[in-house]
């Protein structure tokens, strides 16, 4: 995909640490949980980024700080040149129109007792500048056949849906202001793997034909490299490793990653026994408290002292082409070794 | 209770893969259950057969609501009836049929025979009690150990499914742990007692992959160490070409095919399955555009006729619309209810 | 293998689309409603004595507000073609007072019932919308007035507003002043959970504003327990109303109301039992169908406490 030009989406040095409070009458801050410390990165028309990492990892705090639904401690979120963190109302609500949402679970994220036409022409009645009044049924439904669902069902409640069928629905929600971004929070892991396949599918294809760009987060890897032109890994809050799908997925050269990538099981039980997996020691800790230096060196078979002293910056290491946080990085195909 | 479909003639299938003329460990054969609701009547599993024989992995496969858990909690007898019956249907084990047998022989056999081990260990767990004192009690329920004693089997098998310091975090509760080790700990109580059998129901869905991981080695050890059987409930295609050594693929109920795992994936012989096997993305290939599935899954209320699959059949004839499909036997380890499956395995669409 | 035995019912895929089915939540749950014996018995009766509160000389031929009907020397006469329920302590006919005397009960429920479901419930939804210091400011003060004993703080406010003052209006306030808090912890519970659901969130995506966000999102799907609240309430008020003027600091002569009535009986209820009873089973039959009302209510609007 094309990364040239201004990039539609820039993310810098994005924290979000939430207090923990001690105390009913005088609260004191006693720590903080540190879900999303220091991320940035860039995000270009018509491409889809995709984030991945385990529960905890921050990748949903950071889909509501690029939502605006959380407000950052620090750090900025740049929606075509428009600082997205710091905008208020009127401002606010302008830059929101070019960055929409799609969430994971289809059934809590439609309003039961609404019906499929208000929450689909719902971002009309916001936005009323966008479309006039008498347009907007019209347009509800073109939406809908957008996404693949019958026009005549704008009158039926979400729970009349099958969960695919109200993915869609939130997909078109989604797409109705005309934005440039789409951030996907794990947009198909609710559905069932048949369904799955058509969601992607709907999703390419809206990207091709509105040229939009994706935030895809997800814990599933396979999904994520089936739709992502670059990927980043996250890890206690932080970018370990970024890079075009290939290098993440062919070249990793962070240790989590490797060991993330040997995890996911590949269904074709041919060569299974010689398949190299590096099975993690131990629980990812918590976010209140990281370690020193790299997070990852608790779980890490490389780490050694340095890696407790000295956090490794997530940059490009020597016999690599993309950036990697990882005093030790080095390249190893763990997908298709055997 | 009259069927209106069509009776298929299960035993004309190869009922197992096991050595000719002996008894497999666990035979579930021509299974049905169905529930009572107050939209109607659902047939939640329609003629269902497997077997498996000691130190087997079976994983059977399927979506939402295509009866896979609720076979597992018929062999389990879990099931709350009512509001579920078992109309017709056999599990035998050991060649003993389990639905014949009173609720207190039942009983002796859940938990001691076959175990079961859930997708959600933290609602399958007690809250109110230590995990010590949960694993301990299977000990002195079933084996009459004292306290002390039960405690000290605990620790060991705690430190057997590999939580770190168990003798310290046995007096924790199961909130103190994280999902993994609350898995572990399931995992601890369903295999205290040794049993012949463990049936896993989606055990690493709400895990995180490197979880994910890190517990099914732990079962596959736990497998060969004591050459259980195991039955793997799951719609994971990963996981199941990982681990199993056979598959059943389920789908409205019924089971649409019946094969060693590396048939499966080499060469499917249901459409259903095959059209699985194309629509899910690899971690080690970059594909083109995914192949979808058209349509939704059955509604159990509002069955279609004939084969189940039909409506979203690339292979379709007029006959999967009347005539539901029984499981042909395409070898001696392998069959398919599909009219056309000599159709699928060449791979040719209509 | 041969199929050929199969004389299965021919394919005929006319899937007839359901109308019966309703959609909406709320059509869902009135469909529920029209098919319970429980509702359809308590809507009966409540709307018989809503009839009856209404127009009370529709049901008796006496007009028990006139005093003049009254013949003292029929006094604690029993049950007679006349009198279906016997006379009171002054020849009053009871049929009729206990007919005249719904219209209190009815109408001291449901402006108490209204009175706090309005308050305690738009409060309840500002404390649990906006949280921080709106959320512990009327939390506080409804954790006082939540603190007071009811029948006591009744008591106690009915004492202060006098008892030539008393009437229909101050048991309505003393009541009231009660009961709000109640109605406004529920309803603050039932937001705080409703506002952090997905379609909350992806509102506020959508750049919503905060009225849109209660009116369209929150209100909807957070009063179904305030309703079953209120329904249950109707009784609730409508017994402690009897009870004020049992007391004798509710409802004073000369209007009539069934704890009225059966404060005036008791001390002659072995000789005549008929003045105290009728009032109060009436009194039984009115809260037994609000409540019944409520429980039917609960179970259509929410189906899991079933």
């Amino acid at each position: 995909m094309a990364s040239n030009g201004e990039p539609i989406l820039q993310v810098r040095d994005l924290v979000k640490h939430f207090p923990l409070n001690q105390g009913i009458v005088v609260k004191r801050q006693i720590g903080a949980i540190k879900a999303v410390d220091g991320v940035s990165f860039d995000l270009h028309r018509g491409e889809t980024l995709g984030i991945v990492g385990e529960s905890g990892c921050g990748k949903s705090t950071l889909a509501k700080l690029l939502m605006a639904l959380e407000t950052p401690t620090s750090g900025s979120v740049r929606v075509a040149g428009n600082d997205l963190a710091h905008a208020k109302g009127a401002e606010l609500k302008r830059i929101r129109r070019n960055i929409q949402m799609v969430m994971q679970d289809p059934y809590t994220s439609l309003n039961p007792r609404m019906t499929v036409g208000d929450i689909v022409g719902e971002p009309f009645e916001i936005h009323s500048e966008v479309a006039p009044k008498g347009d907007r049924r019209k347009k509800v439904q073109d939406l809908l056949e957008v996404v693949g669902l019958n026009p005549d069902h704008i009158n039926r409640y979400p729970h009349q849906f099958s969960g695919g069928q109200r993915q869609r629905i939130g997909i078109a929600r989604g797409l109705a202001l005309q934005p440039e971004i789409i951030v996907c929070d794990e947009p198909v892991s609710a559905l069932d793997v048949s369904i799955q396949a058509q969601v992607i599918n709907l999703l390419e294809r809206l990207q091709n034909e509105f040229d939009l760009a994706y935030i895809f987060i997800a814990h599933d890897l396979s999904v994520v490299r089936h739709i992502s032109d670059r990927v980043a890994v996250m890890y206690l809050g932080k970018i370990v490793e970024i890079g075009k799908d290939t290098q993440i997925y062919d070249r990793p050269t962070h240790p989590y990653t490797q060991a993330l990538l040997s995890a996911v099981p590949v269904p074709d039980p041919e060569g299974r026994e010689n398949r190299e997996r590096i099975i993690l020691q131990g629980d990812p800790p918590s976010p209140a408290n990281p370690p020193s230096g790299c997070r990852f060196r608790t779980r890490c078979w490389k780490a050694q002292e340095i890696c407790a002293e000295e956090e490794p910056l997530l940059q490009i290491r020597p016999g690599a082409d993309h950036p990697s946080a990882c005093h030790f990085a080095e390249v190893h195909d763990v997908v298709h070794a055997s | 209770m009259t069927n209106p479909a069509p009776a298929v003639d299960t035993h004309l299938l190869p009922a197992d893969s096991g050595p000719p003329g002996t008894e497999p460990l666990l035979a579930v054969d021509n299974l049905h259950v169905e529930f009572k609701t107050r939209q109607g009547l659902v047939r939640a599993v329609n003629g269902v057969s497997y077997a498996l024989n000691a130190g087997e992995t079976l994983a059977v496969l399927g979506e939402s609501g295509s009866g896979k858990s609720v076979t597992a909690q018929a062999i389990m007898g879990i099931l709350d009836m009512p509001p579920a019956r078992i109309p017709k249907g056999e599990i035998r084990f050991r060649g003993t049929d389990l639905l014949k047998l009173s609720e207190s022989a039942r009983t002796q056999i859940r938990g001691q025979q076959i175990a079961m081990v859930f997708q959600d260990a933290l609602s399958a767990l007690n809250p109110v009690f230590t995990v010590g004192w949960q694993i301990a009690e299977m000990f002195r329920v079933h084996r009459g150990l004292r306290k002390k004693a039960a405690y000290a089997k605990a620790i060991e098998l705690m430190d057997r499914v590999r939580i770190p310091a168990a003798r310290q975090r046995v007096n924790d509760y199961p909130h103190q742990f994280s999902g993994g080790m609350r898995q572990r700990i399931m995992i601890a109580m369903s295999i205290a007692l040794d049993p012949d059998v463990l049936i896993a129901d989606e055990p690493t869905t709400a895990l995180d992959v490197t979880v994910q991981a890190q517990i099914m080695e732990l079962l596959a050890e736990l497998q060969r160490e004591s050459n259980m059987a195991m039955i793997l409930i799951t719609h994971d295609l990963g996981v199941v070409a990982d681990v199993a050594d056979k598959i059943a693929v389920m789908y409205g109920g019924r089971i649409v095919e019946n094969a060693p795992v590396h048939d499966v994936y080499k060469n499917p012989a249901h459409p259903y399955t095959k059209g699985l096997l194309e629509s899910i993305p690899r971690v080690d290939q970059k594909g083109q555009e995914l192949y979808a599935i058209k349509g939704l899954p059955p509604n159990l209320l509002d069955m279609p006729s004939g084969c189940a699959f039909h409506p979203r059949c690339p292979f379709r004839q007029d006959d999967c619309v009347t005539d539901v499909p029984p499981l042909h036997a395409i070898s001696g380890t392998r069959s398919s209810a599909c009219h056309y499956w000599r159709e699928v395995l060449d791979g040719v669409e209509r | 293998m041969s199929n050929s035995t199969i004389t299965a019912s021919p394919a005929e895929n006319t899937k007839p689309e359901k109308a019966k089915k309703p959609a909406s939540l709320w059509s869902d749950a009135w469909y529920d409603l029209r098919h319970s014996k429980v509702f359809l018995f308590g809507a009966a009766l409540a709307l018989l004595l809503v009839i009856i509160a209404a127009f009370p000389s529709l049901f008796s031929s006496v007009d028990a507000f006139n005093p003049s009907t009254c013949d003292l020397s029929r006094a604690r006469d029993g049950i007679e073609s006349a009198h279906w329920f016997g006379s009171d302590n002054l020849g009053c006919d009871t049929y009729s007072r206990v007919i005249y005397g719904a219209r209190v009960s009815i109408i001291v429920g449901i402006v108490a019932t209204l009175a706090t479901s309005i308050v305690g419930g738009f409060l309840g939804l500002l404390a649990g919308f906006y949280g921080k210091w709106t959320d512990v400011l009327l939390s506080r003060v409804a954790e006082i007035f939540f603190a007071i004993p009811s029948i006591l703080g009744a008591l106690l406010i009915l004492a202060v507003i006098g008892r030539d003052n008393a009437g229909i209006g101050s048991v309505v306030l003393a009541l009231s002043v009660l009961a709000w808090p109640l109605v406004l912890r529920i309803m603050r519970a039932a937001v705080i959970t409703t506002k952090s659901q997905d379609y909350v969130l992806a509102a506020r995506a959508l750049g919503a504003g905060p009225v849109r966000i209660m009116v369209r999102h929150i209100l909807p799907n957070a009063v179904a327990p305030v309703i079953v609240v209120t329904t249950m309430n109707l009784g609730v008020f409508i017994a402690a109303e009897a009870a004020l003027s049992f007391l004798g600091v509710g409802i004073q002569s000369p209007d009539i109301s069934w704890g009225l009535m059966i404060a005036d009986s008791r001390n002659r209820f072995l000789e005549a039992p008929a003045p105290l009873l009728f009032p109060a089973l009436f009194l039984s039959i009115t809260v037994l169908a609000f409540v019944m009302l409520g429980d039917a209510v609960r179970d259509a609007l929410d189906p899991k406490l079933r």
